[in-house]
């Protein structure tokens, strides 16, 4: 289930990482991975403020990069004139990541996290995952939860009044352990709102497939 | 061309107290609205119901009352794995410690079953002594350690099943 790292592609992390320099390439990418569904050119080269062809080379840069998929969506309009299918653009499953000097705290975490189902230590996880939320909610003191979220990788976005996080920071390891690390990342989440003197019980577990299990109701108590 | 195959799965919880009991009152009345969200679930193509009627009872069986048996047939791997922990099903078995004793042993399988074949319940158990003895494999395995339906296809366990 889980998309190897750079699948789709035959450069490396650090050469597809660095087609982000550009800073054209960088907004256009930026537009689609925020947007959670497809974009087409038109859309992308709007956002990133530069001409549809222009889009729609350094779009396609980043899928032969592995970091963009593409795809077609047919024209909404029919009738002559309505042309070939819209070719759209969504964010890669794959994750690149670069550490220099090489690290990989991934496959240490899933030791962990084995062990902590061969204990059955859940709750102290649990405990222990609260504690963090609340250390680490210590270094943005004063701030709104929304962009202290957003800071942390989780990509929230508003729908129906509640608080939504398109991306799951912890996502190989939330395919391995699904119900340790989601139970974990709530717990955290609940003692980062406590930490910056928010309500822990709006985050409540509200999982949809492709997005982070954790959603924020908007008011306090519902 | 290779008959399409479907993902059967059984789970065996151990109650900690009799179904009909206090303690199992709050899981008994989770079970129609649960059971409704995988009805409907993307790739949900059956599950073992004890009846059309009433959607609080559980399935009678012969392997113990303390045994809870869920048995059901899903179009993939994905499919099963998105309800289990993409849907309101994740908050319900977050609790699962409140109502079932923690194995140490397995007591979740999954196999491959030829697209149209409903699995019988001794099959499926007979698939999880399988994986408690031998570990994952083709013929019976997890999320954890998953095999491809092709894998399976040309197993002679594939073909059993049509009998």
């Amino acid at each position: 289930m889980t998309t190897p790292a750079g699948a789709g592609s035959g450069l490396d992390d650090l050469d597809a990482l660095a087609l982000l320099h550009d800073p054209v390439r960088r907004s256009l990418y930026e537009a689609v991975a925020a947007s959670g569904g497809d974009v087409g050119r038109g859309e992308a080269a709007e956002a990133a403020g530069v001409s549809r062809t222009l889009a729609g080379h350094h779009l396609d840069r980043l899928v032969e990069a592995g970091l963009l998929e593409s795809g077609f969506r047919p024209q909404e309009r029919k009738g002559p004139g309505s042309g070939r299918p819209a070719k759209v653009y969504r964010r890669s499953r794959g994750e690149r990541s670069v550490s220099l000097p090489p690290r990989d705290y991934p496959a240490l975490a899933s030791v962990l996290a084995d062990v902590v189902e061969e204990l059955g230590a859940e709750e102290q996880a649990e405990a222990a995952a609260r504690r963090a939320g609340e250390r680490l909610a210590r270094a943005y003191a004063g701030e709104p939860v929304e962009r202290v979220l957003g800071a942390r990788g989780y990509e929230p976005y508003e729908e129906g009044g509640a608080l939504r996080l398109r991306n799951c920071p912890f996502h190989v390891l939330a395919e391995e352990q699904p119900l340790l690390v989601c139970s974990m990342n709530l717990a955290l989440c609940q003692g980062l709102l406590g930490g910056l003197g928010d309500d822990p019980g709006r985050a409540r577990l509200d999982p949809r497939p492709g997005e982070c299990c954790v959603a924020l109701s908007k008011t306090n108590g519902d | 061309m290779l008959t399409p195959m479907h993902l059967a799965q059984l789970n065996v919880a151990h109650l900690r107290a009799p179904i009909d009991s206090a303690e199992l009152a709050e899981f008994v009345a989770l079970l129609e609205p649960v059971n409704a969200v995988a009805d409907r679930a993307p790739g949900f193509v059956w599950r073992l119901k004890e009846s059309d009627d009433d959607p609080t009872l559980t399935l009678s069986h012969g392997y113990g009352d303390h045994l809870l048996l869920n048995f059901s047939v899903w179009d993939s791997v994905e499919s099963l794995w998105n309800f289990t922990y993409r849907s309101e099903h994740l908050p319900v078995l977050r609790r699962r410690r409140e109502w079932f004793l923690r194995m140490a042993e397995p007591t979740t399988v999954m196999w491959w079953i030829p697209e149209g074949v409903i699995p019988t319940l001794a099959e499926g158990m007979e698939r999880l002594g399988r994986l408690k003895a031998d570990g994952p494999g083709p013929e019976a395995f997890t999320f954890r350690d998953p095999y491809d339906s092709s894998e399976a296809a040309s197993l002679p366990a594939a073909a059993d099943v049509r009998k």
